[in-house]
């Protein structure tokens, strides 16, 4: 069973094209320098429509997660984490933490993360974190 | 909203509750709307307000004969009934309508005419949260409780302790679905379903439904029953995707939306006799007594620990704030949108007519959620004017 995949919207295709070419592209607003995510054409701070798409550093840490055991079969028969992390810029993202046991021992908040890209499809890469490595 | 100018004056649930196979959504509406009516003594052409959410307010109105000049169909989860009431107490005010019917009904169990849980793939949820795996409400619901623990200090053992005492309430209500007692261990031991959630921190999934009518409180003395006043009510909104609300630790909804309920009520904490607050999750009345301003943070776990909330005891008296008297959604029934089981359970608190009734109770709090942290309402009812 295929992954369920995102479907891009305009305001949001900068950032599906950036997890393609393995950039994490946030906005930032040119107005108030606020950095915000998901992706929308205006600064949801201030309101203006001067905003610019950066590439961000792709590193964060782990703010909070689940370990789900139930089935969801497109995510294989494992148990996997549910994350959300805070990146290094500020706005926090919905994420997998991979590259690690899937244990609440191996899971600690506060844990560096940094982003790995997986692809899925030609077109659509998810933005996975797996712990920093050095 | 001027405070007592509306009453509740026709309450009901659905006539059975649990699983129900043999009645479709539309028709747990109308039992529990009918219902409602014979409470209040009223007919469909005596209606002239509808209010709901699953379904459209159309449908409603179509299905029961009515002809309204006021139709909201607010759907903000779970705690849109909690938001109809405030609207319909406006409404009412404002010459809208004279007599309001609000209505929840849901075949979250059996299914039965029930439409999917689907999210479009290029919404915000389904681009930046479905792709990550999560399922439903126990895989949302539940991200950020890990954080909220750690700040507050709270253990595995708050949250199961919050289930062992709803279970307690529950065992004095003999339409709960789950009555019979239950230990902290008993819940640790449950299976694992999100890490931290066990089984018995979730809560049911059964079909039921709930009607209220809303009428002036200059004509709710004329009507059968005891009127309930609504004195105070609150709504507010923040984020469809959990993953961005803004704090994990408080909800920011729940905050803006109690607040405004106890200014417009003009009470305070402690003239509040019985607390509704919707638990989807055995978190999340330690989020509401904390966001509604009962407890500071990181007094909510220890509060219920040392039985604040419980029922009576071998050990002691029922506590200074009884709390989900009905069993909640983690005992009682939970179809999926809640809220209004809470705001049913408040009536009955206020018409001296629960199961476990507090004794001499004068004011209620209703508090809802709808969606992941996503709305919250909240509605105080007194029997006093």
């Amino acid at each position: 069973m295929p992954r369920m995949l995102p479907e891009p919207t305009p305001e949001t295709r900068h950032f599906w094209e950036g997890c393609k070419d393995g950039e994490l592209r946030l906005q930032r607003c040119t107005d108030c320098t606020h950095s915000y995510f998901p992706p929308r054409a205006f600064c949801p701070k201030c309101g203006s429509r001067d905003i610019e798409v950066y590439k961000a550093s792709g590193k964060g840490f782990l703010y909070s997660y689940v370990i789900n055991h139930r089935p969801r079969p497109d995510m294989g028969t494992e148990p996997h984490s549910i994350a959300v992390v805070e990146l290094e810029e500020g706005p926090r993202m919905m994420t997998n933490i991979v590259g690690c046991p899937q244990t609440p021992e191996a899971l600690q908040l506060d844990m560096p993360v940094q982003v790995k890209f997986e692809k899925q499809t030609d077109d659509i890469s998810l933005p996975l974190f797996e712990p920093a490595k050095g | 909203m001027k405070q007592n100018s509306v009453a509740v004056v026709g309450a009901a649930e659905t006539t059975r509750m649990g699983k129900i196979p043999d009645v479709s959504v539309i028709g747990l509406h109308a039992d529990a709307a009918l219902n409602a009516m014979k409470d209040a003594g009223l007919k469909p052409s005596d209606i002239d307000g509808v209010a709901t959410a699953g379904i459209s307010p159309v449908e409603l109105a179509h299905y029961l004969g009515i002809t309204p000049t006021y139709a909201d169909g607010t759907s903000v989860g779970g705690c849109s009934f909690m938001l109809h009431v405030r609207h319909a107490a406006a409404a009412i005010n404002a010459g809208l309508a004279n007599t309001i019917l609000i209505t929840h009904g849901e075949s979250g169990r059996s299914r039965v005419g029930a439409g999917g849980f689907g999210r479009s793939a290029s919404s915000l949820m389904g681009q930046f949260e479905m792709p990550f795996g999560v399922t439903s409400p126990p895989t949302m619901f539940t991200i950020p409780v890990l954080r909220y623990m750690k700040s507050r200090g709270y253990t595995e053992q708050d949250l199961a302790n919050v289930a062992v005492i709803q279970r307690e309430w529950a065992a004095l209500n003999p339409r709960s679905s789950f009555k019979d007692p239950i230990t902290v261990d008993d819940v640790l031991n449950s299976p694992m379903i999100a890490w931290p959630f066990r089984m018995l921190m979730c809560c049911l999934v059964t079909d039921g439904g709930g009607a209220l009518i809303l009428t002036s409180a200059e004509r709710a003395k004329d009507f059968p029953q005891k009127p309930v006043y609504v004195l105070g009510t609150g709504e507010s909104v923040e984020t469809p995707m959990v993953s961005q609300m803004e704090d994990f630790t408080s909800s920011k909804a729940f905050r803006v939306s109690g607040k405004k309920a106890f200014d417009e009520a003009g009470i305070s904490h402690s003239d509040v006799d019985h607390l509704m607050i919707y638990d989807a999750f055995a978190h999340l009345p330690l989020y509401g007594l904390e966001d509604l301003g009962f407890c500071k943070p990181g007094e909510a776990a220890g509060f219920i620990n040392e039985r604040n909330t419980a029922p009576a005891s071998a050990s002691g008296g029922v506590g200074k704030l009884p709390l989900n008297t009905n069993g909640g959604g983690l005992s009682y029934m939970h179809s999926g949108m809640y809220g209004m089981y809470a705001l049913q359970e408040s009536v009955r608190q206020m018409r001296g007519t629960a199961a476990a009734q507090i004794k001499d109770a004068k004011i209620s709090v209703a508090h809802g959620v709808g969606g992941m942290f996503a709305a919250s309402g909240t509605v105080i009812f007194s029997n006093e004017k």
